[in-house]
């Protein structure tokens, strides 16, 4: 019941991911399956507004030709999956032991009156999702969020309202 | 004496440039190697002359560990660079990647034609968007200019390497479970013996060096091993980033000399960020206890002097705290994040990490108990030496220094429910 049809990933995703997939997967040797898992989720995650459904896991798993539990294993062990439905953006704001130090308490509490959320929540629009991370590797720059793939250092409540703003925050 | 190694061409224009590189000598090294077929065991005691020691937080001497690969022995081998930089407050990797790419590229490359590995994979943190459109860059770059590939510049040397990307996951900087990752799997640690150097990526001989560490092989080998010794002090060579960061005026990577006295280092990034005076510095990464400012300011920055004074230089992450930090949050934050990031695979970190986070946000909460100071020793002490990888020693050694330097705080919320710095603050 569980071989599913290996090529259902293909109608689930755009052409251009299959091709993205297919590069990772050009990078390890041949007769090793599981090396481009967590390539191919990051891939359907980004053409699935942020997040892994199961069918999704299932069809990856379908096409790299692993146990689907291969991969349940990396979607559930890396903080990068999600694996239900998310903000189209997702500001991932680190609390670590330097942004602390830099006040990151103030610039949480500050998008989370703006945004009218708690950390782990999202918009009731679906717009955002506020997530606790930790350390991002970017402590010269604290306070520092991540989101849309970028990170802003430095921040301040003035700074966070003009990355809201380019993320088209309007309340 | 400032940026001479990993970040010599900081100083640049667009300094991640394969123009940039080679305008400060880049590929020199390589393409030495390549024409002159230098004899690797000459390169691993230039490696051990220098002293360079493993710059992602072990401090294991690079030349060393190169000389455990099986050099001789039929078959593919790997050589793995460490980028998943995560150690709370270590920012020093994503600058050489940004900045300068190729270095690491030459070394990595290098490092393949000692250990005789043709295949190269450079693990990067999966939130490490814009260093890894630098490091792409800089490969399809060394691609163009035949500086890696099949029979690279008709050497009859074939070196391949590959961006891979992680996802989120602070035990990934532990080698056995960046190995475990690489491979497409949960980032578990591997139980050692066998080392990677006899069963690494693939089940195949693999060397796994940090960063900076193959970033730092092309220098030292264009100047000499001694060279780069004498940039540093004995048994603890050359230069090393410091990420400096916390209350200081100008945080950032310092690319400093080992063994510099560490009031210089304050000095150099512009001293205390506000009127406060110094209170303590965690030198080396969250992992490593923290000092008292009376200790640090007598200490110089290297493995040896951190080490005696009870710490380590770990990844060279040196938080700087000023007086008025509240000492029992910063422990409850340490240990929220090892609690966070335990993989759940040995029972002493899974459970311990958890017991630790939570006791001390008891006491934060204002419902700690005094025995709680013993629990929070006694559960550091059973899960010290007692788990599979380190991470495990990595929640435990803090949560020493926390207790020794600053137990009257503890003492003091547990007591009266308030912050020890609040009422000193008040009293004064």
């Amino acid at each position: 019941m569980s071989s599913e049809d290996p090529k259902r990933l293909t109608t689930m995703i755009s052409a251009k991911a299959i091709e993205e997939i297919e590069h990772w997967r050009s990078k390890y040797p041949a007769d090793r399956k599981r090396p481009p898992i967590i390539a191919a989720l990051k891939v359907v995650q980004a053409e699935n507004e942020n997040w892994l459904s199961e069918e999704h896991m299932k069809a990856v798993a379908d096409y790299l030709d692993v146990p689907h539990i291969a991969v349940f294993e990396v979607a559930t062990f890396y903080t990068m999956f999600h694996l239900k439905p998310v903000g189209k953006n997702v500001i991932s704001v680190c609390t670590n032991l330097s942004c602390m130090m830099c006040g990151s308490d103030k610039i949480v509490e500050h998008l989370q009156s703006r945004l009218g959320i708690k950390l782990g929540e999202t918009t009731s629009d679906g717009q955002f999702s506020l997530k606790e991370v930790e350390c991002m590797a970017a402590c010269g720059g604290a306070p520092m969020l991540e989101a849309s793939e970028i990170y802003h250092e430095n921040l301040t409540p003035e700074k966070v309202d003009s990355i809201l703003n380019d993320l088209g925050w309007e309340a | 004496m400032a940026n001479e190694v990993c970040f010599r061409t900081m100083h640049l224009d667009e300094p991640w440039t394969l123009e940039a590189y080679k305008s400060v000598g880049g590929y020199k090294v390589w393409r030495d190697i390549l024409k002159n077929k230098t004899p690797a065991n000459d390169i691993i005691e230039q490696l051990k002359t220098s002293a360079l020691r493993g710059r992602g937080g072990a401090g294991f001497p690079t030349g060393l560990k190169w000389s455990f690969m099986p050099r001789g022995m039929p078959g593919q081998k790997y050589v793995v660079c460490n980028s998943d930089e995560g150690e709370p407050g270590t920012f020093k990797d994503r600058d050489i990647l940004r900045f300068n790419p190729h270095q690491l590229i030459e070394g990595m490359a290098i490092g393949g034609y000692v250990m005789t590995a043709t295949v190269g994979y450079n693990y990067m943190r999966g939130e490490f968007y814009e260093p890894f459109a630098r490091m792409e860059q800089a490969l399809k770059e060394a691609y163009d200019e035949g500086l890696l590939g099949k029979n690279i510049l008709d050497s009859g040397i074939d070196f391949d390497l590959y961006n891979h990307m992680g996802a989120g996951a602070y035990i990934c900087g532990e080698e056995t479970a960046l190995i475990e990752s690489l491979e497409g799997k949960k980032g578990q640690p591997r139980f050692k013996p066998p080392f990677p150097a006899n069963y690494g990526v693939f089940g195949r001989p693999t060397n796994v060096n940090n960063t900076e560490s193959y970033a730092s092989v092309p220098v030292i080998l264009q100047h000499g091993g001694q060279w780069f010794l004498d940039l540093g002090i004995p048994n603890n060579g050359g230069t090393k980033i410091f990420s400096v960061s916390g209350h200081i005026k100008q945080p950032g990577n310092y690319e400093v000399a080992m063994g510099m006295p560490f009031k210089d280092l304050l000095q150099q990034c512009g001293g205390m960020r506000g009127d406060k005076p110094l209170k303590a510095v965690i030198p080396g990464g969250s992992s490593s206890p923290v000092l008292p400012a009376s200790v640090m300011m007598d200490i110089t920055m290297d493995y040896d002097a951190i080490g005696k004074a009870g710490s380590m230089v770990g990844s060279g992450a040196v938080m700087v705290i000023e007086e008025g930090t509240c000492m029992v949050e910063l422990a409850a934050r340490t240990a929220h994040f090892y609690y966070e990031e335990s993989c759940g695979q040995c029972t002493p970190c899974r459970e311990g990490t958890g017991w630790m986070s939570r006791v001390l946000h008891r006491i934060l909460d204002g419902e700690g108990k005094i025995e709680d100071l013993d629990n929070l020793q006694d559960i550091a002490d059973n899960i010290m030496g007692r788990t599979i990888c380190a991470l495990g020693d990595a929640a435990a050694m803090p949560m020493g220094g926390f207790l020794k330097h600053y137990k009257h705080e503890f003492e003091h919320m547990i007591r009266t429910g308030r912050r020890w710095v609040d009422d000193q603050q008040n009293a004064a």
